[in-house]
């Protein structure tokens, strides 16, 4: 019987003939990705009586919650996952500095095609963007993989999603995912595997691929996943870390639900706070002070994001009153911004550039809002009380529309600046 | 399993986990006896202050939508409550609650019968959830995911298991 992506790569890694959506399969990844939570995880790993890691080279932990650390806590939290690296021989590890871990991910070639990626975080999805399963766990899944090697999935049901046609310039990625977030509410994909084709996707490059599968997880979705092209090949050249089998779903396989957008008619929109599925096009909010402007984050931290700002920002200054914050998602990408001089643009304006990592994202540091600030951001999530304060807006956006928002001081259309 | 008894605390859909446990406690609060105080913090502030063990979660679609943060499972089983009855859960937060031992069960029509306040009862081997207007069934988890649930959440599942292998 033809199987999805999702079916498909669990049989494999569980070492069966095929699976069907709702059968629990045990499963070993090749990624086991944590963050900051590595610290905790490892207090769970010697509760449950662990004292050797079931494979050094499986796990990776990138340092990027509080990057560099924020207060004594955060730094004695870092402290004791250096040390459990050092104890333990883990393989890949990345220092605070290096990025965000869904970026680096990526960048160091962990995440390859047809592999089985866990994370102790939710935005793991991201990593689908090269062609591999990956998904969200928690702590206690994350220190048994550690104990273990292997942990239980439920084999998810699939939604394929084809966009035909182009985005037209200045709609991005991040518009399409969150009119998709939109239309489908934000449970709109449960538990499923999310599967992305069309020629618009073909088209985009793999910083803006990457915004789908990362936004994905706002939707409930277990996975995503985009087919690994020669785009995805040519990357991984030199960067891979293994050699790697893609996996490809067969044609004809059975989808719980096929949808089809026009890339075309796909405009600039915002999700309004307090949900991620609150979406509505940008105008409807163009006048909306903006106390806070905030580029980074996963979902749109990279070059092309940071390029896309600096082209609003070229010769512009940010409006009196609003603040505007950068963020690198990795220190690559803030080397790279450094050659192009989208950074000298950036502060010419009169942003802040922060050092890579999720920084404001979750409410950690550098550049949380104030009690009743209205915060424009680049981010994937605007829940009440994100950012640190229950009593702020948030509201996200392209980083057009974040980098015209800092100049015009408030909501506007790029074209409008 | 045992039965549940307890009383009901109500709430409606979407409830994600940023207001069940704040992101800003996640590196400061590490101590999951203290993490309870915080639990439902930005939701229902009367919450953490007047639950009782046994107490009974029922609330409406994508319940613990968002962060993986295990916190958000963990502030409530340390306030002692004893089970979720949703109209669905968010997919992660659905693991850590089979990982934390709490069941986290799944029916829409009785999360509509039930009200708040009242005390309900959950038969977790005859999957049966008893309230004020009536019983309601589930149906029981598969046998791999009860046995973690049976052992005690997964940190004594794992602990079992490597036992096994040492011995």
């Amino acid at each position: 019987m033809p199987q999805t992506f999702a079916e498909k790569i669990l049989a494999k890694k569980a070492g069966l003939a095929s699976v069907q959506p709702g059968q629990i399969v045990e499963v070993t990844p090749d990624t086991a990705l944590s963050h900051d939570n590595a610290a905790p995880i490892y207090g769970i790993f010697k509760k449950m009586g662990g004292k050797k890691i079931y494979d050094p080279d499986m796990i990776a932990i990138v340092l990027d919650h509080a990057a560099p650390a924020p207060s004594t806590k955060h730094a004695e939290n870092h402290r004791i996952i250096r040390e459990f690296v050092r104890e333990q021989g883990v393989t890949h590890f990345y220092d605070v500095g290096r990025g965000i871990c869904h970026q680096v991910l990526v960048e160091e070639g962990l995440s390859l095609p047809g592999e089985l990626v866990l994370g102790s975080d939710s935005h793991t999805p991201h990593a689908g963007v090269m062609g591999a399963f990956a998904a969200g766990i928690g702590r206690s899944e994350m220190a048994s993989i550690w104990a273990l090697g292997k942990l239980w999935l439920r084999v998810p049901e699939s939604l394929k999603i084809v966009v035909h046609g182009q985005l037209a310039p200045g709609v991005t990625a991040k518009d399409l995912a969150l009119t998709v977030i939109g239309d489908l509410g934000n449970d709109g994909a449960l538990y499923m595997s999310v599967e992305w084709y069309g020629e618009a996707i073909a088209a985009m490059s793999l910083e803006s691929r990457a915004v789908l599968p990362n936004l994905m997880a706002e939707m409930g979705a277990k996975n995503s996943y985009i087919p690994s092209d020669q785009v995805v090949l040519d990357y991984l050249e030199g960067r891979a870390k293994r050699t790697f089998e893609p996996v490809y779903p067969d044609a004809g396989a059975s989808y719980a639900r096929e949808l089809n957008y026009d890339a075309g008619r796909i405009e600039p929109v915002i999700a309004a706070p307090h949900r991620v599925d609150n979406v509505r096009p940008l105008s409807a909010f163009a006048g909306v002070h903006v106390d806070e402007a905030y580029l980074g984050t996963c979902s749109n931290g990279r070059l092309e994001d940071l390029a896309a700002a600096a082209s609003v920002l070229k010769g512009r200054k940010v409006a009196p009153g609003t603040r505007l914050i950068v963020t690198p998602a990795s220190s690559q990408v803030y080397l790279e911004a450094l050659k192009a001089g989208y950074i000298q643009t950036f502060v010419e304006a009169g942003a802040m550039v922060e050092s890579p990592g999720c920084g404001a994202c979750m409410g950690n540091h550098m550049g949380v809002p104030a009690v009743g600030d209205v915060v424009i951001s680049t981010a994937n999530r605007n829940f009440r009380g994100r950012m640190g304060t229950r009593d702020s807006e948030i509201y996200l956006g392209s980083p057009y529309v974040v980098a015209a928002a800092a100049v015009a001081g408030e909501i506007v259309h790029p074209k409008d600046l | 399993m045992k039965t549940i008894k307890g009383r009901v605390w109500k709430y409606g859909d979407d409830v994600n986990t940023d207001v069940i446990f704040p992101g800003k406690y996640t590196y400061t609060v590490s101590d999951p006896a203290e993490m309870a105080q915080y639990a439902l913090e930005d939701l229902d502030p009367s919450f953490a202050g007047n639950v009782q063990p046994g107490d009974i979660i029922v609330a409406g679609k994508n319940w613990g939508n968002g962060s993986s943060r295990e916190q958000a499972v963990v502030c409530l089983t340390e306030s002692g409550v004893g089970a979720i009855i949703a109209k669905s859960f968010a997919r992660i937060y659905g693991r850590n609650c089979i990982n934390n031992a709490l069941p986290a069960i799944t029916n829409a029509e009785a999360v509509d019968a039930i009200e708040h306040g009242e005390i309900i009862e959950i038969d977790m081997n005859a999957g049966e959830i008893r309230c004020a207007a009536g019983t309601f069934h589930f149906p029981p988890y598969p046998a791999d995911v009860m046995a973690i649930i049976d052992a005690g959440g997964l940190v004594a599942y794992t602990r079992q298991k490597l036992a096994e292998q040492a011995a």
